[in-house]
């Protein structure tokens, strides 16, 4: 009986939690697509052009469409640092390297956007965490 | 134990030449045998897309490859015949990008045969090129060979006119990836050159055609392309050994089409990924090539590098020196009628960092 209560009083919760959040619309939807394909424009913009580093080199010089920088084997041991990383750590090694740049903060929205599109142009890749 | 053996084949080769030249005339054909073409070594330095920053400031990564290479061409044990450069001597084809370029080149030791790619090109349509470095299409004939270059990067007149200005001409074709490119051509007026030029010599003569991009198509969206390749495959099929070096690529690659062996030169500043790693788009890779092992990025000089040909009975033996990496030593198989990679074409031959994806 109590069992029963508790799992009642459970399922009743849990429909007004439904009703609060879960009910997006279409145009929500919509909505977000679009901030997030505005996101991987700006990381285009930013990866075919020289403004991340110091020499007028960019990464689409050696990652035509992004390729060759697989996401989706991140985080992954590298062997160079001896240690697991973040993509976003090979982002900045190649700001710091190929690039002569300065290293962008994991929360910048530069980071962000870099991370869109380079995920964007691989999209459909099943993920391969740790794969070499 | 492999230098000995080229040193000795080295000292055999010029006692015959010495030998050869000290003969009447009519004899020298005789001691040649059937044979009226001759082995002989060349190198081969592409892409090395010098870039200039400000001032007198260069991308030091990218002049450092065209400095080894140099350096080492100057080392060889054999002295190469000759030094052909496959295009993209420069980044944005800037007077400062081709005389910086000329520069360096000139410390080699040897005379240099020049091919022009579309980082030369686009930004004067290859004006101060001719001045200053090389016709953009011509042929020669070396130890019984026939070379021809062609200028195959040209395009579509009204994409070349579409421009506001000279630089965005040029930006537009730098970006490899870049949706509004045009795709590479040889175009009429050349095709015409090189059916004459072909018309004057025999069938059995060993052909070496040197052009920047692939005379065949590979991958469109970066202009791995030439658009009228076919109809110099046309022209060039009736001989009996067809080579053709290209560079732009910045890979390891070959292929075998009808009697035509295709391959590319490294690059000295940077490499490429294969097509089959852009997920989006399908690609004609060809199935014959063994990938260049993947880049280890902390180590600048990995995947580029420059090469050493032989041409052994009118076919080109391409060492190809990777710097970072293990040597790859590509040769035509003359009972499987292609070119393998003397090393990993069996497919249980190949290592993990073969494998792009
Ligand atoms: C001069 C050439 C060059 C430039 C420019 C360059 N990279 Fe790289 N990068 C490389 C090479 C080579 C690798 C190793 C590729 C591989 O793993 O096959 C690499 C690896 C990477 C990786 C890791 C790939 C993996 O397989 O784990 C990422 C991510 C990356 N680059 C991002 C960038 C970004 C972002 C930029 C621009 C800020 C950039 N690169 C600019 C050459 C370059
Ligand atoms: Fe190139
Ligand atoms: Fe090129």
């Amino acid at each position: 009986m109590k069992n029963l209560i508790l799992f009642i009083t459970i399922l009743a919760l849990g429909c007004t939690c439904a009703a609060v959040a879960d009910e997006f619309t279409k145009e929500d939807l919509k909505k977000w697509q679009a901030e997030y394909m505005a996101a991987v424009k700006e990381g285009e913009k930013l990866f075919h052009s020289s403004s991340l580093g110091k020499n007028k080199v960019s990464c689409d010089m050696c990652h035509p469409n992004g390729s060759n920088t697989h996401p989706e084997t991140y985080p992954k041991f590298q062997k160079q640092i001896g240690k697991v990383v973040g993509l976003r750590d090979m982002i900045n090694w190649c700001i710091q390297n190929p690039l002569e740049g300065d290293i962008l903060k994991a929360d910048d929205p530069r980071m962000i956007a870099l991370e869109a599109y380079i995920t964007h142009e691989r999209r459909g890749t099943p993920l391969a965490p740790g794969k070499h | 134990m492999k230098k000995n053996i080229n040193r000795r084949r080295f000292l055999k080769g010029s006692l015959a030449a010495a030998a050869a030249a000290s003969l009447p005339l009519g004899l020298v054909e005789v001691s040649w045998g059937k044979q009226d073409h001759r082995n002989f070594t060349f190198a081969y330095i592409s892409d090395s897309h010098l870039t200039h920053i400000r001032g007198s400031e260069f991308v030091r990564n990218f002049d450092k490859g065209l400095k080894k290479a140099v350096m080492e061409c100057n080392f060889m044990s054999i002295k190469p015949d000759f030094v052909v450069f496959g295009g993209d001597l420069a980044q944005l084809g800037k007077r400062e990008e081709i005389d910086h370029g000329l520069e360096i080149m000139s410390r080699l030791r040897y005379p240099v045969k020049w091919v022009v790619g579309e980082h030369d090109f686009y930004l004067d349509m290859g004006e101060y090129w001719e001045k200053k470095v090389s016709p953009l299409y011509y042929s020669f004939d070396h130890k019984g060979v026939h070379f021809v270059v062609l200028n195959s990067i040209l395009t579509y007149d009204e994409w070349i006119n579409k421009w506001a200005s000279p630089e965005e001409r040029m930006q537009n074709m730098a970006r490899l990836d870049n949706p509004n490119g045009s795709p590479f051509m040889v175009k009429k007026e050349q095709i015409e050159w090189l059916k004459k030029d072909l018309s004057r010599i025999s069938k059995k003569t060993p052909v070496v055609v040197m052009s920047h991009s692939p005379l065949y198509k590979i991958f469109k969206p970066w202009n791995f392309w030439t658009e009228d390749a076919e109809e110099v495959q046309a022209i060039l099929a009736p001989f009996e050994k067809v080579n053709v070096l290209h560079g732009h690529v910045h890979q390891i690659l070959y292929n075998q089409i009808g009697n035509i062996s295709f391959q590319a030169m490294m690059s000295t500043a940077w490499p490429w990924p294969y097509p089959v790693s852009y997920k989006q788009k399908p690609n004609e890779v060809p199935k014959l090539t063994v990938f260049m092992n993947r880049a280890d990025p902390f180590k600048e000089r990995d995947a580029t590098g420059w090469s050493i040909l032989n041409l052994e009975d009118g076919r080109v033996t391409n060492h190809l020196k990777l710097w970072e990496n293990k040597d790859r030593i590509l040769r035509y198989d003359e009972a499987k009628g292609h070119l393998v990679d003397t090393e990993y074409q069996e497919p249980s031959k190949r290592i993990p960092p073969q494998e792009h994806y």
